[in-house]
């Protein structure tokens, strides 16, 4: 216990502001809810993630987003198991076939009002996977998308402002 | 061990006699390829089974390009001896005799390679699809050339029989394909009574692109960003793997230089994953502290990464013909720095791990592989090591630096979570270690080199170990030299059925501890 008392107290803080005009290149697509409503989704925002066929690098930076250094916790943001939850859907990769089902069940699964944020260069437009027999073109041809957050993987930084411009907030 | 005095190429040749004929079209020559007759294909496993060998993949090939039919091709370890058995499998009766009786591990390769390549495994016990879901055309065999992999498909009423248990208390749980944290897709029913798995069956292919099909529509440099694809936690492996293939099938070698940089990145890479691991495993043990601390580490090496080498993940950093990127003598010392403070935070961490009585608890006895069940499955990588076994290609299949700097395997008997644990633990110090012998005498010169097309027909195999454990690539021209077929064999091919067995006997709730244990990739197994 005394350890890690004093490895709590070694470590201190490490989150740092989210540094302003970051590098994230987010497209947004003109879809917009009311504004009453973006500004309760600024104060708690409630993601439910679905890795629609990635190659898990995504993954491994929106877990990141989690970590000390970005808290994405501050800006009230959490990640939640049930899409029933969720105010908002995170979507990778470049939706494989088999997950194109279970995609839009989440989905709709998810009650309104919703947003969709698509990341990584393969969900835009398949990216190095390329349109093929089992991925589609971009994740917007399986569910109405309001932001994409370019990268391949995007940084952790690059996501949490990416999310944050979705509903209307910098940094 | 005197029984298996006698090598893998001469127990075959002495077996098959002239049934075993020697091609020499597969590079480099140090992984001999044996042509045996359809009838001979399993005999000639059961023969290689007995001088203890290991299955290591199964695939196949659609060879119609060069005018013949599939082929059928089973890679065997033994040691530091590869081996690769081939058979002619024809066009208008693709059937061959089905390895499962002989390896556990051909179980999932055989299924998967009827799926996609439209082979039959003759005697295999288990004839559902794998990867292709209940709602594919049956008829749809997106490896063959025939097949059109542009066009997205259609789907079709169908269904997937499920193992099923019943009796008295027996009740199923379902979880999947959308996983609670975030992670990778795939399904896992359970059947338990009470809390006790009774039995898991896995369903996977959730996350399948069709990353094979599509290597045959891109040029052989192109192909190298996909390969970093195939499993983005390891891409500097797999990267390192279809280079080195491309490379062997090319009759060029990287420079010293180049291959000494390539396997800094790949020490980096499984240093980042192993912290990663050891504080996502203790966090499934409710130990929350350690998963930040650990993330804390992970996420400094990234950005080292970031400022060195331009790219957090080092993704793209392997070229063919060498890497992309220089370490300078600035760079160097720059590691030197963060590993010296990152070994430090680390040995603090283990060792407050190791005086928690409430991770103790969790983590030892749970998961249980044990070493004969391990090696009769072929598992590979950590999770062997974990299980008692001596396997690491980086020691059976040394290339530069690993034949000057000999990685340590660190091995437990216990096969359980803790094993995995520690045998992570003590690899991180291994690599910290490795990494500072290479930035001592990293030889100098040039990046890369010229990386020609292969000859038409030519094959190349590589062996590197990941963090998972041992990744292959095999690949091979088409007659207009063009990529004819590229196989990836992730370690998770083979382990993930291993978990199915290490979940036996324990309770529901420690599944995903001993999940995360494992931590097997989705993306690398389902390409």
């Amino acid at each position: 216990m005394f350890r890690i008392l004093h490895q709590i107290f070694r470590t201190g803080i490490v989150t740092e502001p989210l540094a302003p005009g970051e590098e994230a290149r987010v497209t947004l697509t003109g879809r917009r809810l009311e504004e009453a409503i973006l500004r309760r989704f600024r104060q708690s925002l409630t993601i439910r993630l679905v890795d629609a066929g990635s190659c898990n690098a995504c993954e491994l930076e929106i877990q990141a987003v989690n970590n000390p250094f970005y808290d994405a916790e501050r800006f009230g943001i959490h990640f939640t198991a049930s899409p029933r939850f969720a105010d908002m859907l995170l979507v990778t990769g470049p939706v494989a076939r088999n997950m194109e089902v279970a995609l839009k069940r989440t989905y709709d699964a998810i009650s309104e009002p919703k947003l969709v944020v698509a990341i990584g260069d393969c969900a835009y437009d398949a990216g190095a996977f390329g349109p093929g027999y089992a991925t589609r073109r971009s994740v917007a041809d399986v569910v109405p998308v309001d932001a994409f957050i370019h990268g391949c993987p995007p940084a952790p930084s690059a996501i949490l402002a990416g999310i944050l411009k979705a509903v209307g907030r910098e940094g | 061990m005197k029984k298996n005095a006698m090598s893998l190429r001469d127990a075959l040749i002495e077996a098959l006699g002239a049934d075993a004929a020697p091609n020499a079209g597969q590079y480099p020559a140090s992984v001999p390829l044996f042509e045996a007759p359809k009838a001979r294909f399993a005999e000639a496993a059961a023969v290689l089974k007995a001088r203890e060998a290991r299955l290591v993949a199964e695939w196949a090939t659609d060879e119609t390009p060069f005018g013949r039919g599939f082929g059928v091709w089973a890679l065997y370890n033994a040691g530091d001896e590869y081996l690769t058995v081939k058979c002619g499998v024809p066009y208008d009766a693709p059937e061959f005799p089905s390895l499962t009786k002989t390896y556990l591990g051909a179980w999932r390769f055989e299924r998967r390679m009827q799926s996609l390549m439209g082979v039959e495994p003759a005697g295999h016990p288990d004839t559902r699809p794998w990867i292709k879901h209940e709602d594919w055309p049956k008829d749809a065999f997106p490896l063959r050339k025939s097949f059109d992999g542009e066009t997205y498909l259609q789907r079709v009423e169908g269904d997937y029989r499920w193992v099923r248990a019943e009796g008295e208390g027996v009740y199923e749980i379902p979880v999947g394909p959308v996983h609670a944290g975030i992670i990778e897709p795939g399904h896992f029913r359970f059947q338990a009574v009470g809390e006790d798995i009774i039995n898991l069956e896995e369903r996977l292919g959730y996350v399948h692109k069709g990353i094979e099909k599509r290597f045959e529509s891109l040029s052989w440099t192109d192909g190298a960003r996909l390969a970093g694809r195939v499993s983005g936690d390891t891409t500097v492996a797999h990267a390192m793997g279809y280079c080195q293939a491309l490379e062997a099938a090319a009759g060029c070698a990287a420079p010293p230089r180049a291959q000494w940089i390539r396997a800094l990145l790949l020490e980096r890479e499984r240093i980042a994953n192993h912290i990663g691991d050891i504080g996502a495993i203790s966090n499934d043990a409710a130990f929350t502290f350690l998963l930040y601390q650990t993330a804390i580490l992970r996420e400094r090496m990234l950005r080292t990464n970031k400022t060195l080498f331009g790219h957090r993940l080092t993704m793209d950093m392997v070229v063919p013909g060498g890497v992309a990127v220089d370490v300078s003598a600035g760079a160097a010392s720059a590691i030197q720095d963060e590993l010296a403070s990152v070994s430090g935070e680390f040995e603090r961490l283990v060792r407050i791990c190791e005086d928690n009585p409430s991770l103790e608890d969790r983590v030892y006895g749970a998961g249980t592989l044990s070493a004969a069940l391990a090696k009769e499955m072929g598992v590979v990588g950590l999770v062997a090591r974990a299980s008692g076994q001596n396997l690491d290609a980086r020691v059976q299949y040394p290339t530069p630096p690993y034949a000057d700097i000999i990685p340590a395997v660190p091995r437990l008997r216990s096969g359980d979570v803790h094993a995995r644990v520690w045998v992570r633990v003590e690899e991180v110090r291994d690599s910290i270690r490795i990494i500072r012998e290479i930035l001592r005498y990293l030889p100098s010169g040039p990046l890369v080199t010229g990386c020609p097309a292969p000859r038409p027909g030519a094959m190349g195999i590589s062996v590197v170990e990941g963090w998972r454990g041992e990744i292959i690539w095999w690949l091979q021209a088409g007659p207009k030299s063009e990529i004819n077929r590229a196989m990836a064999r992730d370690p998770s091919m083979v382990t993930w059925l291993a978990l199915e067995q290490a979940i036996k006997g324990n309770i529901v709730p420690d599944f995903p501890l001993c999940n995360k244990s494992f931590n097997q990739s989705y993306s690398g197994n389902d390409l």
